[in-house]
């Protein structure tokens, strides 16, 4: 194995029961998997309808369709034992993550560790491990993906309490944990692709969680293909990778390529390009997100974990995992951030006008996983974890949130067998006199979401907003390359300009999405109103953690140089920069690579006035949508429209990108497949062989009529050709010839 | 009497279930499907510790040379190394599932059946350890005749056309290559005076660059069927459409390897020049390409199940060709692997369709939907096999694809780059017939009232995924094995590409392969 | 003396072939073909005398031969007669191709 890899001794620092965190999860999936099984056995199966049909049903004595009778209910462990084990092995992960985490800091060394377990793929050159590798990134991958998990994973208790796939979900939740775990902490480019691909089928899954709705299993099927196309560019960015330098494990790529690989090259642009395709699948950027908001056909916890806090960021972690790379490949580095940047503002129109509120939230996201994509783009590695970290606190909080509110919409309906929609925001309104708790915490969500300080989002966002206007400025060192032949500057303005729209925006909708939400009139209905009510203990305690994480979670990355925001530095969690301190060396080497390669870029400095700005943006856009909405007025469903002008109706069918898609991707895959299944290959090719069959069966027909099968035409031949026969052997033909 | 350390255990594997198929014919009929799985479990048992008395190390094994027909220089000559060790353990793996699978599958003529099924197994095997060309050969065609009467007697509807087709095109395929059997012999009998037929007497002969590109092109083509390698391919719908479970399990687990196997152990090595020519290897790995793309498509659009597996083995198969004609460790190990994955996924599926037909009497996509709500087992494991099947990681199919489209990325960026974009498509035919059959709403009554799976299925698929994990996991054990038999091939052919005889009767045709070499250098 | 033999022999084996050539009726063509087989074993004995005894062997085989055939060939017509009720021999062309 290459140099950088140390074992605990050497660095001060051993790893505790590492490979249990991600076993852990595993197991839980396992125990829940087996409850599944062992409890659909009591699911009530309709077999009453079958009886009088009976031919309907083809049975063998070997398929008895009853082998013996199915109590209906379940008995109460199958529901007590997921209950228990599936956040119990997540907390307990998150617990062994935490003891990880203090050892770390108190080791303080800069190196990776890697635990090896077995060799993978020994072929030749090519020698990937299975493997983990701790360092700060992975470790605060790995304590966001275990903690929120476990918060969510315990909020799910009570969320899908009376569903009848109670086991099946927490397997399915342990096993996207377990997936992402090796995600995150795989040592290589395949083993984290495991991870990758992993995720994606458990989102998969889970979308299609409720499948006997054909909407939901296709939103899952989306979901994977779109996610694919994704995976098809990790997949050729990994070749590169090995094609150049002969490795996939991370510490032997990231010291390699920047002695191996040209600085600004062509082969390392395109790495990064496929890496950030592979990236645009997972996180849903422009040009693959559609499958991010029809994903919020799973249940809201799976919404929150998977589509908010975890798998979605894996393509921010990949770009910094990879920021080696990115820092060779300046333009590629502005592709992603203008990607970010594009998305973002792109995202958050269309998130102004849905009136589904995990819509709004899933729009909400894809917008900000443009922010931190701007920011990994421009080279703010830290600024794009953080937005990450703070992201996974205030956004699974909403969705959880919205659960929370839908959980109550949904009884409420329910109570009444009201046929209508316990997402649309057009039937709530009002809903903090039911629900305070769950209106506090979204509250505060929001105010982060939007950027007021001393909320956690207003660190982050602002801390990237700073960094484009400095980038804006040249003082940053992707500053100095170029795309398209522009310069870095130009690109950073704009990108810097789009982000500071799109926090307008995301003020606005949230706002918008609060005051349908829980202000105003309540719209439920006469008789279903009162069946509204707060949430019970397990579902309201993830809301009030995820609140204060949200509420202070800006602290732990406090810039010290920065006005305005230094005025929190003596309550900053862990000292100034703390975050930035702790992630430096990972973000190390990439720092030295542009450092070696673009010439003295300038040292940052931080007016005042971008600070203030992003206060007054995010201040403006709440105020604006409290005075410009008005909750009173608005319709229930039904009443209200979709949209009035014709601008809104463009939103609202959210730029009808799907529609494009379908018409010019899906629809023209389809029939050429058509086309080469039934032209083609039934007609050209099969043709084409079933032809020279049947030519070969003519010729012999041709000789087959002279078999007429009459015995008197044989023996007539016979004779002549005995004749013939004998004129030949007295010399009859030679006589002949002669004469 | 050293049984693993000789020749008697390939002996034993290849003759024992032709005894068990006399056997079978003779018992009662009730009997003859215990006969079958008990033949088939000894089978497997005798071959699993191959497993662990393999020594990588020693290259060909378990080796006997006596004569057959002297006169002719025939002989009975075997031998195991690691390419062929893994291509008949998956034969005897897969034995006793088929018996299995067939146990009340098949309810006329069993004694027939399964004294079809065991000889199937002899001639498969046969080819996998024949180190004679002329025995290779019998073993070749006579594995043709019980797989002609799988699907023609235990067939669907249009049973005697797919077995009449298949029959005929891939019997086609090998007079060629008996042609070029012949040729070689009568080439070496007259360099060196001594008739053989043996297959390391034909290494060593010296031919010139036109004398291999033609014989090649009789071998390749062979293969090329057998593989099958688009566009020779649609003999495979016909025949497993119509192929009762068992037949499409052993046509897609191994009888579609026999192909590939004879491209690494035969077509390449006796003609490297030819084999390794630039222009060959970049028409093989664009049929490859193609092959991968144009069938997933063609998958993606079919109504009934089968179909669609059949169509997807033969993308999965030019992986495999993509693998071994990139022609590096990666590749080449890469495409083995592939074809041990795709010999546990795709039976798989073929084993879960047919358990699906069994109760439903229907191929047809749309005949269910919603069935994880009726049989949720059932439905896990087809989700299992179909995810298996499109290679996601944590399987075998995921290994070895990202193997060969690593090697293959070494030689030829392009393609592979094309070859990639399979991922994509392996889930657009995979998924949407995955939710039509599993997902969606249990709309039909039919589907309502069918049992999940008994022991006796769940005894069948149980194995599989568990090796499909394994492999996927933990795939060292299977590559430590492989890799010094692939390096040698590698060496060997990269060694005798150069070696090409000058032109005899044509002095003034120069070989192009030098000529090409000389260029690029 | 020998002439003779030898001639009404051919007329004997021309009017045989003539009438399986002719004749449609299964018996009588069968019957042509006794008398083919007659008319070879009059040229065998009568030039056994010049050639050798040896003819009058062959005689034997032929009959014995001509008998087997008159069995089974006779028991092939009954039994189509039994399926087709007919011995025209134009009903019988199911083994062509």
């Amino acid at each position: 194995m290459g140099d950088g890899i140390v074992n605990g001794a050497a660095a001060g620092f051993s790893p505790f029961l590492l490979g249990w965190i991600v076993l852990l999860p595993l197991i839980g999936f396992l125990v829940n998997g087996a409850v599944a099984i062992a409890a659909r056995r009591y699911k009530p199966v309709p077999l009453a309808a079958a009886s009088e049909e009976e031919d309907v049903a083809h049975r063998h004595e070997e398929h008895p369709a009853t082998p013996e009778p199915i109590p209906a209910t379940p008995p109460a462990w199958t529901k007590s034992l997921p209950t228990f084990v599936a956040p119990g092995v997540i907390a307990l992960a998150f617990a062994i993550a935490l003891v990880n985490f203090f050892r770390m800091l108190g080791a303080g060394d800069a190196l990776p560790v890697i635990e090896r377990y077995w060799s993978w793929m020994p072929v030749g050159d090519l020698q990937v491990d299975v493997a983990f590798q701790l360092d700060q990134l992975s470790m605060l991958m790995t304590l966001i993906i275990t903690g929120v998990g476990a918060l969510i994973h315990v909020f799910s208790v009570g969320y899908m309490k009376k569903d009848e796939g109670y086991a099946r979900y927490f397997a399915y939740l342990n096993l996207f944990v377990f997936f992402m775990l090796i995600l995150v902490l795989g040592s290589s480019f395949p083993l984290m692709f495991v991870g990758w691909e992993g995720v994606g089928l458990c989102s998969y899954l889970l979308i299609g969680f409720w499948f006997r709705e054909k909407a939901n299993a296709d939103a899952g099927k989306k979901a994977f293909i779109v996610n694919r196309i994704g995976d098809f560019g990790f997949l050729i960015a990994m070749f590169l990778i090995f094609a150049h330098l002969g490795t996939l494990n991370f510490v032997e790529v990231f010291a390699a390529a920047p002695e191996q690989l040209a600085f600004g090259g062509a082969v390392v642009t395109a790495i990064c390009l496929f890496l950030f395709l592979g990236a645009t699948g997972k996180s849903a950027q422009i040009p693959l997100f559609v499958w991010l908001p029809d994903a919020m056909a799973g249940p809201t916890p799976v919404s929150a974990l998977i589509h908010a806090a975890t798998m979605v960021t894996a393509g921010v972690y990949l770009i910094v995992r990879s920021s080696v790379l990115f820092a060779m490949a300046p333009s590629a580095s502005l592709v992603v951030g203008l990607i970010g940047a594009l998305t973002a503002i792109f995202a958050a129109t269309i998130a102004l006008k849905q009136w589904d509120i995990k819509k709004v939230l899933a729009y909400s996201t894809v917008s900000q996983l443009g922010f931190m994509f701007a920011a990994v783009g421009i080279g703010a590695y830290v600024a794009g974890v953080f937005h990450l970290m703070t992201h996974a606190f205030f956004k699974a909080l909403l969705f959880l949130g919205a659960g929370a509110v839908i959980h109550a919409m949904h009884s409420a309906l329910h109570a009444t067998h009201s046929p209508r929609d316990a997402q649309d925001m057009r039937n709530m309104g009002g809903m903090r006199r039911w629900m305070p708790w769950t209106f506090g915490t979204m509250g505060v969500a929001t105010l982060a979401i939007a950027g007021i300080p001393p909320f956690s989002g207003f660190f982050s966002k602002d801390e990237i907003l700073g960094y484009a206007w400095s980038g804006a400025r040249g003082e940053l060192p992707i500053s100095q390359g170029s795309l398209f032949g522009v310069g870095g500057e130009v690109w950073m303005l704009l990108i810097g300009v789009l982000l500071a729209a799109a926090a307008l925006l995301t003020a606005f909708y949230m706002g918008r999405m609060m005051l349908y939400t829980f202000f105003g009139p309540n719209r439920t209905g006469e008789a279903e109103s009162p069946h509204l009510h707060e949430v019970g203990a397990s579902m309201k305690w993830p809301l009030v953690v995820l609140g204060v994480l949200s509420l202070i979670g800006g602290l732990f990355q406090v810039e010290a140089d920065v006005p305005i925001v230094n005025w929190f530095a003596a309550v900053a969690i862990g000292g100034p920069d703390a975050l930035y301190n702790f992630l430096a060396p990972v973000t190390a080497p990439a720092a030295a690579v542009m450092a070696q390669n673009i010439p003295a870029a300038t040292v940052a400095t931080h007016p005042a006035w971008p600070v203030l700005l992003a206060i007054v943006i995010g201040a403006g856009g709440l105020l604006l949508a409290w005075y410009l909405l008005k909750p009173a007025a608005l319709g229930v469903e039904g009443e209200e429209p979709d949209y009035r002008r014709a601008w809104e109706r463009i939103l609202h069918d959210k730029w009808y990108v799907d529609e494009a898609y379908d018409r010019g991707v899906v629809r023209p895959v389809v029939a050429l497949s058509g086309f080469f299944a039934r032209v083609l290959d039934r007609r050209l090719i099969d043709g084409t062989v079933d032809w020279m069959g049947r030519a070969a069966q003519s010729v012999g027909m041709v000789g087959a009529r002279v078999q007429s099968g009459h015995v008197n035409t044989y023996a007539f031949v016979l004779v002549v050709g005995a004749v013939l026969a004998l004129f030949w052997f007295s010399g009859g033909f030679a006589w002949l010839a002669a004469s | 009497m050293d049984f693993y350390g000789s020749h008697w255990v390939l002996t034993f594997l290849i003759f024992f279930p032709l005894a068990g198929a006399v056997v079978a014919a003779l018992v009662p009929e009730r009997l003859a499907r215990s006969v079958a799985l008990g033949v088939g479990v000894i089978e497997l048992l005798v071959a699993l510790p191959l497993f662990w008395t393999f020594d990588p190390a020693a290259g060909m094994q378990n080796r006997i040379d006596v004569p057959w027909m002297a006169d002719w220089g025939i002989g009975y000559r075997l031998g195991l190394d690691g390419i062929s060790l893994f291509m008949v353990l998956l034969t005897a793996f897969l034995l006793p599932l088929t018996v299995l699978g067939s146990w009340s599958y098949i309810r006329d003529r069993q004694r027939a059946f399964y004294a079809m099924l065991l000889g199937l197994t002899t001639g498969v095997v046969g080819v996998f350890v024949a180190l004679d060309m002329f025995l290779f050969y019998v073993f070749w065609e006579i594995m043709l005749i019980p797989m002609y009467f799988l699907v023609g007697v235990w067939g669907g509807k249009e049973r005697i056309y797919a077995a009449v087709k298949f029959f005929l095109y891939t019997a086609f395929g090998s007079l060629l290559m008996l042609v070029a059997i012949l040729y070689l012999y009568f080439k070496a009998q007259g360099l060196t005076g001594e008739a053989t037929f043996a297959y390391e007497a034909f290494l060593a002969l010296p031919l010139t660059f036109t004398e291999q590109a033609l014989l090649f092109a009789g071998f390749a083509l062979a293969f090329a069927i057998k593989v099958p390698i688009f566009p020779f391919h649609t003999w495979l719908p016909h025949a497993h459409v119509q192929a009762p479970t068992a037949g499409s399990v052993v046509l897609a687990g191994v009888l579609l390897k026999m192909g590939t196997y004879g491209f690494l152990r035969f077509a390449l090595p006796l003609f490297p020049a030819a084999a390794l020519n630039e222009t060959t290897v970049l028409i093989f790995m664009s049929l490859a390409v193609i092959g991968i793309v144009y069938t997933a498509m063609v998958a993606a659009v079919q109504p009934n199940a089968k179909r669609l597996v059949a169509y997807t083995s033969v993308a999965h198969l030019g992986f495999a060709i993509l693998g071994i004609f990139a022609f590096n460790l990666q590749g080449i190990q890469g495409a083995l692997l592939l074809m041990i994955a795709h010999g546990l996924s795709t039976p798989m599926l073929f084993f879960l369709l047919g358990m699906m037909y069994e109760r439903r009497h229907t191929y047809e996509i749309a005949d269910y939907g919603g069935l994880a709500a009726s049989v949720p087992i059932l439905s896990a494991m087809l989700v299992f096999a179909a995810l298996a099947t499109i290679g996601l990681p944590g399987t075998s199919g995921f290994v070895s694809e990202f193997l060969v489209l690593l090697g293959a990325f070494q030689t030829h960026p392009y393609l592979a780059l094309i070859a990639a974009t399979g991922v994509i498509f392996a889930a657009y035919y995979m998924l949407p017939p995955l939710q039509r059959i599993v997902f969606n709403a249990l709309d039909r009554k039919e589907n309502r009232v069918i049992p999940d799976l008994n022991r006796r299925e769940l005894t069948i698929l149980v194995p599989l995924v568990a090796l499909i994990i394994w492999i996927g996991v933990y795939p060292r054990p299977v590559l430590d094995r492989m890799e010094p038999a692939v390096s040698q091939l590698i060496h060997q052919v990269e060694g005798g590409r150069m070696v090409v005889a000058p032109p005899t009767d044509h002095a003034a045709e120069r070989p192009p392969v030098a000529a090409a070499d000389e260029e690029r250098r | 003396m020998l002439t003779y033999y030898l001639g009404l022999s051919a007329i004997l084996f021309s009017i045989g072939v003539a009438g399986v050539i002719v004749r449609r009726n299964a018996i009588i063509m069968f019957m042509c073909i006794e008398l083919m087989l007659n008319a070879v074993n009059l040229s065998f004995i009568a030039l056994s005398p010049y050639a050798g005894i040896e003819g009058q062997v062959f005689v034997f085989f032929v009959i014995a031969v001509a008998a087997a055939e008159a069995a089974v060939g006779l028991a092939i017509i009954i039994a189509l007669f039994r399926h087709v009720e007919s011995v025209d021999v134009r009903n019988f062309s199911l083994l062509r191709w």
